[in-house]
C-alpha cells in the first residue's frame, strides 16, 4: 500500500474500485495450460444472456419503472441490456410493461411475430400478467391469452429491483436453456397452442 | 354568468316548441328537458342558427340507460353558445328495440365520432350517419358494453373464481 501515499486520495478511490469490478465466470469446463473445453450451448447461452436487446414495449406506469430501471441509478446497462432496440427485428426480449386493451392485442402480437428466434417474453406488472385491477370488457386478461410468456414480475407497479430480478430470471433461462429452444418438442407445441408457426 | 338566463333560453325555445320540451329541469344551474326524436334535428338547428341564441358549439353526445323506464335509452346532447356563454342539455328517450335517431352531423362535423362512440357502447343507431360503425371498442365486439344487461369484468378472468377463495 505504500505507493498510494503519494497519491491524491480520489485515485486510490478510483484504483480500489476498479479492482472490485466482477467479471462473469467461465462456465463449467475442462481448462489446462493454454486451453478451454467447454460446450457450445454454454459459452453461447452466456453470450446471449448478458448482451440481450430488450423491446419495451411500455403503455403505462410500469413503463415508468422501466425507464427508472435503464436510466444510472439502477442502471440496466450492468446487466448487458443498455441497448434497447425499438424495431422487434433486432430485439431478443420483449419487455411488456402496462395495461394491453383487446385493441391493442393484435399489436402486441404481430410486434412479436415479428421478433426472430430466440426471442423470450417478459410480462411486467399485474396488468400485462393477470389484466391486473382491469377486470373490464375492454382490456385483455394478461397477455399470456395471445403470446406466451417466459417471466411475470408481479407488483402494480413493480419497483426497479423486481425488473431487474425478472431480468435476471430471464437470464437464468437463456444460459440453461438448449442452443435452438425452438427445435424442442414441447417449444413447438407451445407455439402451436398459439396458432403461432 | 351567461348573457342570457335560463328563462329567457327557455321562453325562446318554447316560442317555437311549445309541445315538444318535456321534464324541465335546472340541476347545478343547467337548464335540462326532453324531447321527442322527431323534432331532435329541427330544436338542434333552432339553437345553432338563431342570430340571438348562437349554440355554435356541440360539446358531447352520449347516452343513458336506465333498464327499468318504458324508454330505457336516451341520448344526451349538451350545447355551448360560446357568444352567451351559456350551456344547454337536451335528452331524447327511446324504447329498447327501437333505437333511431336522426344524425346531427349535417349540422356538426364534431358529431360524427360522438354518435360512432354512442353507437359503439349503446347500440343507438344515428339514421343518415356517413360512417356508423365502432370507433373505441375491437370491430369483432357483438355486444353494447355500457348497456346493463352485458356483465362489466371479463369472462376470460381466471384468478378471481370462487374456488380460489373456498367459496
Amino acid at each position: 500500500m505504500d505507493v498510494f501515499r503519494e497519491l491524491p486520495e480520489t485515485y486510490i478511490l478510483f484504483v480500489k474500485t476498479m479492482s472490485d469490478i466482477k467479471i462473469v465466470d467461465a462456465p463449467p469446463g475442462v481448462e489446462g495450460a493454454g486451453f478451454f473445453a467447454t460446450s457450445v450451448d454454454k459459452v453461447i447461452g452466456m453470450a446471449r444472456s448478458y448482451s440481450l436487446w430488450p423491446l419495451p414495449f411500455a403503455t403505462s406506469c410500469c413503463g415508468i419503472e422501466f425507464m427508472a430501471t435503464m436510466s444510472p441509478h439502477y442502471d440496466l446497462a450492468r446487466f448487458g441490456a443498455e441497448r434497447l432496440s425499438f424495431s422487434p427485428r433486432q430485439a431478443d426480449l420483449l419487455m411488456v410493461m402496462g395495461t394491453i386493451s383487446k385493441k391493442m392485442g393484435p399489436v402486441l402480437r404481430q410486434v412479436y411475430l415479428q421478433m426472430a428466434e430466440p426471442r423470450w417474453v417478459l410480462a411486467m406488472g399485474a396488468c400485462a400478467s393477470s389484466g391486473g385491477i382491469f377486470d373490464t370488457y375492454s382490456v385483455l386478461q394478461g397477455i399470456d391469452e395471445i403470446i406466451p410468456v417466459d417471466v411475470y414480475i408481479p407488483g402494480c407497479p413493480p419497483r426497479p429491483e423486481a425488473v431487474i430480478d425478472g431480468f435476471m430470471q430471464i437470464q437464468k433461462l437463456v444460459q440453461t436453456e438448449s442452443l435452438r429452444r425452438r427445435d424442442t418438442p414441447e417449444y413447438q407445441k407451445l407455439m402451436a397452442s398459439y396458432g403461432i408457426k | 354568468m351567461g348573457k342570457i338566463t335560463n328563462e329567457e333560453l327557455l321562453g325562446s325555445i318554447k316560442a317555437q316548441f311549445e309541445a315538444d320540451v318535456t321534464n324541465v329541469t335546472e340541476p347545478s344551474g343547467l337548464l335540462t328537458f326532453e324531447t321527442s326524436r322527431e323534432k331532435i334535428t329541427d330544436l338542434l338547428t333552432f339553437l345553432r342558427n338563431d342570430p340571438t341564441l348562437q349554440f355554435i358549439y356541440l360539446t358531447d353526445i352520449t347516452a343513458i340507460h336506465y333498464p327499468e323506464l318504458e324508454k330505457p335509452i336516451g341520448v344526451i346532447y349538451h350545447l355551448h353558445s360560446l357568444v352567451n356563454n351559456v350551456r344547454v342539455r337536451i335528452k331524447v328517450f327511446m324504447a329498447d328495440g327501437d333505437l333511431h335517431i336522426p344524425t346531427a352531423t349535417p349540422l356538426w362535423n364534431g358529431a360524427n365520432w360522438m354518435e360512432r362512440e354512442t353507437y359503439d357502447f349503446f347500440g343507438v343507431i344515428f339514421d343518415g350517419h356517413p360512417d356508423l360503425r365502432r370507433i373505441l371498442n375491437v370491430d369483432d365486439m357483438t355486444v353494447f358494453p355500457m348497456r346493463k344487461e352485458y356483465p362489466l369484468e371479463d369472462p376470460n378472468r381466471v384468478d378471481k373464481r370462487d374456488y380460489f377463495f373456498g367459496r
